[in-house]
């Protein structure tokens, strides 16, 4: 089924993408286009069929609960774009009071 | 010295054991054919000199002393999905410019530890999504055999360097055909091997059920020593495996009485060329002259793989690339009212297209109301898939067939109709779905451009793939060859 415009502000919002002008015409063309192939599956009967995840055999590995070595806080924060006293740095979350 | 950039592992291993070149020597030879043949090319996003010259001198001090593993002094190029520590790591994206790992992931740590000498960081697909290495946030690499044509991709850099003899291996990552396709149009032999074979610890995720990281060179016994060498249970991957290390088993027995299964689907699939198609069945010809036994299988759901998979792969992307958002690492839009728009302005700006049209994609399909509609219904398709394989292997040890349907393309010829792209994938992706392991070989030219052969064969059973590939090598003398870059 065809996207709507609608609908890419949605997705959009979820992904955390912005909307650039021309944007919403060009995922909303493009995603529809793609999502027409992908209606094909409707035609698959699935009713009794078990869904896979993953086709790993080992489940649920466990390990020793051993402290060892991590990252030091300077590793940790070598890439960060802003840092500031030893934490990531970012724009406010919330409005000033 | 040219001739030291076209050698085998063994050929190469054989003279530096004797003393007759030293790996500095060895290494030095790649990097002045790469100063003559990468402006053409551009295989190479960057190159670790520091890395090379510590790691060779190295490789020098072990074989005096009659050290040394596998690999010692054999040059690799590593794609640019895979963190090496202190070396800038980018998944082909503008969104991890300037991103140096804290730490080296477990397959490269394993073949640094074989003696393996790191040349650079080969281009790729950003985030590894993409058939033709034209989605690098960088630049396109070119084909070796034909410079206006794709190196087919998403490793299309790895795949470019070993064909153009700027490395002698190299690494790649497979999620839908990300080794095997590139492997096929650029003439040299690449391997995924099954989920759960190598450590995905260190390697940046695109789609995670579906991901593994293997090799390419121009031998099938190249390829068979470094999976072999990285292969293995990693505590750091919890989906890593601690099955035997047994992928050379019955390398050099031949295919007399084993049994080809030849799924009539692969041979009809949308876009195929008679090229192609010819040059695959006179390679299924010479393995049945070697001794095979042909039968006809099935694999009914083919014509839904491709729409399973542009459900499930971008819907784990969706999720994998959720942690870009210019806070950890990377690019960082800064000029901004409040988080959730630094969150969204560096995510436009640092992802292209096709990364954000994945990401929306796979948004979509797992939002409310469309989840079972879309992704369970692939989860499920994806079952259908995995059982098609089943039944096939209970009637022959492998499955044989085209790995890519179409030689290598003119660049620029499919990036408008990302479809058309993803069509590439038709025969390789199926594989990742089921989890099973698959090599492309060279076995011929059409339109003067290298067709590859697939060999899919049953999960952890990456001997039988290998072995098979090894006799059609053997049996029909077709090699991978250096292509000769003007």
């Amino acid at each position: 089924m065809p996207l709507s415009r609608e609908q890419v502000r949605h997705v959009a919002q979820l992904a955390r993408i912005a909307l650039e002008p021309g944007d919403e015409e060009f995922y909303a063309e493009q995603l529809s286009g793609i999502l027409e192939h992908i209606d094909r599956l409707q035609e698959v009967p699935t009713d009794d069929i078990p869904p896979t995840a993953q086709v790993v055999e080992v489940s649920n590995p466990l390990r020793e609960d051993v402290p060892r070595p991590g990252l030091t806080q300077e590793e940790a924060l070598a890439n960060a774009p802003a840092a500031v006293n030893g934490f990531f740095r970012v724009p406010s979350i919330q409005e000033e009071a | 010295m040219s001739e030291l950039t076209e050698l085998t592992i063994a050929e190469a291993t054989r003279l530096l054991r004797l003393h007759s070149i030293s790996a500095t020597e060895l290494v030095t030879a790649h990097v002045e054919h790469i100063a003559r043949v990468d402006p053409q090319v551009k295989a190479f996003l960057r190159f670790t000199p520091e890395l090379y010259e510590q790691q060779a001198e190295e490789a020098d001090r072990k074989l005096k002393r009659e050290q040394g593993g596998v690999l010692t002094g054999i040059p690799i190029a590593i794609k640019d999905v895979l963190c090496v520590k202190g070396v800038e790591t980018t998944a082909g994206s503008q969104i991890l410019r300037g991103f140096k790992p804290p730490y080296t992931g477990t397959a490269v740590g394993r073949l640094f530890d074989e003696g393996a000498v790191m040349l650079g960081v080969t281009n790729c697909d950003e985030f590894a999504m993409g058939s033709s290495t034209e989605n690098s946030g960088y630049f396109p690499t070119h084909n070796p055999w034909d410079l206006d044509r794709v190196p087919g991709g998403s490793s299309g850099g790895s795949a470019a360097a070993v064909a153009a003899g700027e490395a002698m291996i190299a690494l790649g990552t497979d999620t839908g055909g990300s080794i095997r396709q590139p492997a096929a149009v650029c003439g040299v032999v690449g391997m995924k091997p099954t989920y759960g074979r190598v450590s995905r610890y260190g390697l940046i995720a695109f789609a995670s059920s579906l991901d593994q990281i293997g090799p390419f060179a121009r031998s099938v016994e190249d390829v068979a020593l470094v999976l072999e060498a990285m292969a293995g249970h990693d505590p750091l991957d919890a989906t890593s495996s601690d099955r035997p290390n047994d992928v050379r088993r019955d390398f050099d027995k031949g295919v007399k009485g084993m049994r080809l299964g030849l799924p009539r689907e692969y041979f009809d699939v949308e876009g195929m060329e008679p090229g192609v198609n010819a040059t695959v069945r006179a390679a299924i010809k010479a393995l049945e002259e070697a001794g095979a036994e042909i039968v006809d299988v099935t694999l009914p759901h083919t014509d839904y793989g491709l729409a399973a998979y542009y459900i499930i792969a971008p819907a784990e992307c969706s999720s994998n690339l959720a942690r870009f958002d210019g806070v950890k690492y990377g690019l960082s839009v800064q000029d901004v009212d409040n988080i959730t728009d630094m969150y969204m302005r560096t995510r436009r700006q640092g992802f292209g297209t096709e990364v954000r049209r994945r990401i929306m994609l796979g948004t979509y399909a797992l939002s409310t109301g469309y989840y079972d509609a879309y992704y369970l219904k692939a989860q499920k398709v994806r079952t259908l898939i995995k059982r098609d394989f089943d039944d096939a292997f209970a009637k022959c040890d492998a499955i044989v067939s085209a790995t890519s349907p179409v030689v290598a393309f003119p660049i620029g010829s499919r990036t408008e109709d990302p479809l058309s792209m993803y069509l590439c994938d038709v025969l390789t992706l199926g594989g990742n779905l089921a989890g099973l392991p698959g090599i492309s070989v060279p076995c011929g030219m059409s339109q003067g451009l290298p067709v590859g052969l697939q060999v899919l064969a049953p999960q952890w059973r990456e001997d039988v793939a290998l072995r098979i590939a090894r006799a059609y090598e053997v049996a029909s003398g077709v090699k991978a060859e250096v292509a000769s870059v003007a």
